[in-house]
């Protein structure tokens, strides 16, 4: 459906986008997921035609539209600030570009209704933008750019304007248009949460590259590299090299066994994620692998779960997460001596 | 803090002044406008002789074609330099507004400098350009597209005036349209391209709406004085070239018609009005609005 | 670069070589020996030389220099005064009248206000016997006026955008009114001060219509004196005196605009951004 080749991106000596390759299927809801300057809004930019790519080509429908102006590409944009026109109404705005293919009369007003219907807001057709809240806003704003029912619907950061608790609603709220018009979305944000909550598959970025593209699960569970282990939730990262059974890890003393083989000899990286690591009053011993003693540091409550801060004997600083319910176990004070474990098969072994 | 008493002491000194040097000369000149001129100093009969006092001023000026005459011709004068500049502006505000900030930075500074040498210097330096042995006609004859023999003589014309005007007043029309097209949200044109609008519908149905109220403070920035200017019909119009400005001053100094001259002064005021109050409801809109 | 880019760019050249052609030609013709302001023959200084002889002339700009400075201060005074009211007080009884008088002046044709001055001095002179003539002192107050709106502008507009609240935190830290104005208000509007004071200062030392009405044998400032001659022909004289106000211009904004740059550097740094 998008096919994106060798798309390549320069302002002045930085490369913005570096020879991205990306494929999206239609009717997919795909998150391009990066910190800023990552690359993910030229790209989107030049998806929508507003950045003429240095080279690289953008197939919709196998149609080359990399060097197509804008306003003749089918696809249709939803705006960070929304940039509703502040000088139309919200029927103004969302018939807009409907008015542009020479929609006039009947069909005109009947495809707007339906828009405005998508989105609940046709009860404020007359109203102009700043007579609206910023959840109506974001509402007319995709009632807008959906309304040309577009092969592609491109939404920048489409929830960053919203306060937290519309955040959740606002989301649930985009799957259902989403699912319900069938159109594909391809949404660009920092927020990793709304990334993962919301789209079939996303493509983390950094440094105008492509890091990962998956399933909100594989990138988790299987990150392809630190940068996304890193990027996609907490975890314990730590450096490592074969030896003996398994890995010596840099800041632990015991060795890390994972369940999948070792193959070489060659440095790498270990992730194990907080949730993973049990926290527990110290055991006698710590003869067994995939165990280390510490001490308390610091801890952090979060209500649902606690997280706890543990200085290592080898000298590392880990993570444990733990979930208060109700039979959650002892809670440690600062200072309290402990013995982390966590199960072979929660060490990610990372090449790069 | 927003008590009106406070504001006391930092507005009672400059609303005094401005009571006494700009209100009360107002009302002066409105009473001696009322008066008759007789000879003698001051040139005017007592304005506190309340019966003497009369209308007679301004039925003169509106039933003398001199007057009529030179009231149109700046009202047409002003209109015609304010759609120059206008056209001439709009182009260049909008360019500097796509530039990048550190460059729209000097280029506004360029724009600014010009406006502070004198008036007096510019229109002075458009005589160097515009008379008969001047720049342009030195340039078109070298060319051969005119008689040196017999240069057509630009100055002392309609159009020597026009484009002394349109040259000194440009700026006034520029700061404007530029300080509303910078603050325009670009991303409202980008938005009307992607739902399929041409660059040139993408402007008119969105930026140049959207500029209108620069454009009218520009328009009324540059019209209103242009239509009581003085220097630029005095130089490059020749003699007794029909603006109020230039009448009211040879009424002023020649005719030593006082009474007449502030007859003259108040009806271009009440005639400018209307536009005043218009800018000063714009301003406030546009206060409202941010 | 786009053929649109490349558009804009020509838009632009067009206008600024507009607006600085004739000011260029007025600098070169300064230095041509001719005795025809647009006829070059030769580099010459001698015009500047005849300028500086000129005592008429230097008399005049002397007074214009004096006449700018005092009432580019008192306009600054009143102004910022004025600015300070209109922006830190919304309400207060009578300040419909006071905007309206302190905005007037900016959009009115200068020439309504110059006849009204003269006709106000010649008044009161003749009703309180003063002044009982014209010179310097009404010069004064007639530029004071007309350039004390522009200072209110640029005040208004620098505290409108100003940060209310460190006022508030110095009034709160148990500064009196007066003392937060001088120690807190005027420090952060100061460069606004600075472009107020300049700003009128040139246009005091620019003025020609108030001043040909106001000024007396007297007390003739050199924009008057220049007109005067202007009337009667071009000549190189004149391209002279252009020259080196266009010359003074361009130093005093750029020296402004280097100042300025440079404490946006230091405080960018300082704040770390």
């Amino acid at each position: 459906m998008i096919r994106i080749e060798g798309l390549t991106k320069s302002f002045g000596h930085d490369r913005a986008v570096d020879a991205v390759d990306l494929s999206i299927a239609a009717g997919e809801f795909f998150a391009l997921l990066g910190g800023s300057g990552s690359g993910k809004t030229t790209l989107l930019r030049m998806i929508a035609g507003f950045e003429r790519p240095d080279g690289g080509r953008i197939l919709i429908d196998g149609e080359d539209m990399a060097q197509a102006p804008p306003h003749r590409r089918p696809v249709n944009m939803m705006f960070q600030s929304y940039a509703l026109f502040p000088h139309m109404s919200v029927a103004k705005n969302v018939e807009f570009g409907l008015r542009q293919e020479g929609l006039r009369g009947d069909e005109l007003r009947r495809r707007t209704d339906e828009a405005l219907d998508l989105v609940a807001m046709r009860e404020f057709a007359a109203r102009k933008p700043h007579q609206l809240s910023g959840g109506q806003k974001q509402r007319v704003a995709l009632a807008r750019a959906i309304v040309k029912r577009p092969k592609v619907l491109l939404l920048d950061e489409p929830l960053s304007a919203l306060d937290r608790k519309l955040r959740e609603t606002t989301q649930i709220h985009l799957l259902d248009v989403q699912k319900r018009t069938g159109v594909t979305f391809v949404v660009v944000t920092h927020d990793q949460d709304e990334a993962m909550a919301m789209a079939s598959r996303v493509a983390v970025m950094n440094a105008g590259r492509v890091e990962q593209v998956d399933t909100p699960r594989a990138l988790y569970a299987h990150p392809a590299n630190r940068f996304v282990a890193g990027f996609i939730g907490a975890t314990n990262l730590l450096q490592a090299r074969a030896g003996g059974q398994g890995l010596l890890a840099e800041g632990v003393r015991t060795l890390l066994r994972p369940s999948a083989s070792i193959d070489s000899a060659e440095p790498c990286w270990v992730s194990i994620r907080p949730e993973n690591v049990a926290i527990a009053a110290p055991a006698l011993a710590s003869a067994d692998a995939n165990a280390e003693h510490g001490v308390v540091e610091a801890m952090s409550y979060y209500g649902d779960h606690t997280v706890y801060y543990v200085r290592a004997e080898g000298g590392a600083m880990l993570r444990a997460a733990r979930f208060n319910a109700a039979e959650a176990g002892p809670v440690f004070k600062v200072d309290a001596p402990v013995t982390l474990s966590w199960p072979a098969t929660a060490i990610t072994v990372l090449r790069s | 803090m927003s008590g009106g008493k406070n504001a006391l002491p930092s507005a009672i000194l400059p609303y005094a002044w401005l009571l006494v040097f700009f209100l009360a000369p107002l009302l002066v000149s409105l009473a001696i406008s009322l008066t008759h001129a007789v000879d003698g100093s001051p040139p005017y009969s007592n304005p506190f002789d309340w019966p003497s006092l009369n209308l007679e001023n301004y039925r003169s000026i509106l039933s003398d074609d001199l007057y009529a005459d030179a009231l149109v011709n700046s009202i047409r004068v002003a209109a015609t330099t304010a759609l120059l500049c206008l056209l001439i502006g709009y182009p260049m505000a909008y360019a500097m507004a796509l530039e990048p900030p550190g460059r729209r930075q000097i280029l506004l500074m360029a724009i600014i400098l010009p406006f502070f040498t004198s008036s007096l210097i510019r229109t002075y330096a458009m005589i160097n350009l515009l008379k008969e042995t001047g720049l342009i006609n030195q340039a078109l004859s070298a060319l051969g597209l005119v008689d040196p023999a017999h240069p057509p003589s630009i100055l002392y014309s309609d159009w020597a005036v026009q484009i002394g005007m349109v040259y000194n007043y440009l700026p006034f029309m520029i700061l404007p349209l530029y300080a509303n097209l910078a603050r325009l949200d670009w991303t409202l044109a980008e938005a009307a391209r992607d739902l399929g609008a041409p660059p040139w519908r993408a402007f008119a149905t969105i930026v140049l709406p959207l500029s209108w109220p620069g454009i009218v403070s520009g328009v009324l920035l540059v019209f209103i004085p242009a239509c009581g200017e003085y220097v630029v019909p005095t130089l490059l119009g020749g003699q007794n070239y029909p603006m109020i400005g230039t009448q009211l001053s040879t009424e002023f100094f020649q005719n030593r018609d006082w009474p007449l001259a502030s007859a003259v002064a108040i009806l271009l005021l009440a005639i400018l009005v209307a536009p005043l109050l218009l800018l000063q409801w714009i301003a406030r809109r546009s206060e409202a609005a941010a | 670069m786009t053929g649109r880019g490349l558009f804009r760019r020509s838009v632009l050249a067009f206008g600024l070589a507009f607006l600085y052609a004739p000011l260029v030609l007025v600098v070169i013709y300064s230095f041509t020996a001719s005795k025809l302001a647009t006829v070059w023959a030769g580099f010459s200084t001698r015009w500047y030389g005849e300028l500086i002889a000129d005592e008429a002339l230097l008399e005049a700009a002397w007074l214009s220099l004096r006449l700018a400075f005092i009432s580019a201060t008192l306009a600054l005074a009143l102004g910022t005064l004025a600015g300070f009211a209109l922006a830190r007080f919304p309400r207060f009884s009578g300040r419909t009248l006071f905007a309206g008088m302190v905005f007037a002046p900016l959009a009115m044709p200068e020439i309504v206000m110059a006849i009204s001055l003269l006709l106000l001095f010649v008044n009161m002179g003749e009703i309180l016997g003063w002044p009982s003539q014209r010179g310097f002192l009404t010069l004064v107050i007639a530029h004071t006026t007309f350039t004390l709106s522009y200072v209110a502008v640029i005040v208004a507009g620098r505290l409108a955008e100003s940060d209310r609240s460190i006022e508030e935190a110095a009034l709160d830290l148990g500064a009196s009114p007066l003392k937060t104005f001088f120690v807190i208000t005027l420090p952060v509007i100061a460069p606004a001060l600075a472009a107020g004071w300049l700003l009128a200062f040139s246009l005091s030392l620019d003025d020609v219509v108030t001043s040909q009405f106001i000024s007396a044998p007297g007390a003739t400032p050199l924009p008057v004196v220049v007109l005067g001659s202007v009337k009667l022909g071009v000549s190189p004289k004149i391209n002279a005196i252009g020259a080196i106000s266009v010359v003074l211009v361009l130093l005093a904004t750029s020296a402004a605009y280097v100042v300025q740059s440079r404490r946006g550097r230091r405080l960018r740094q300082r704040s770390g951004l």
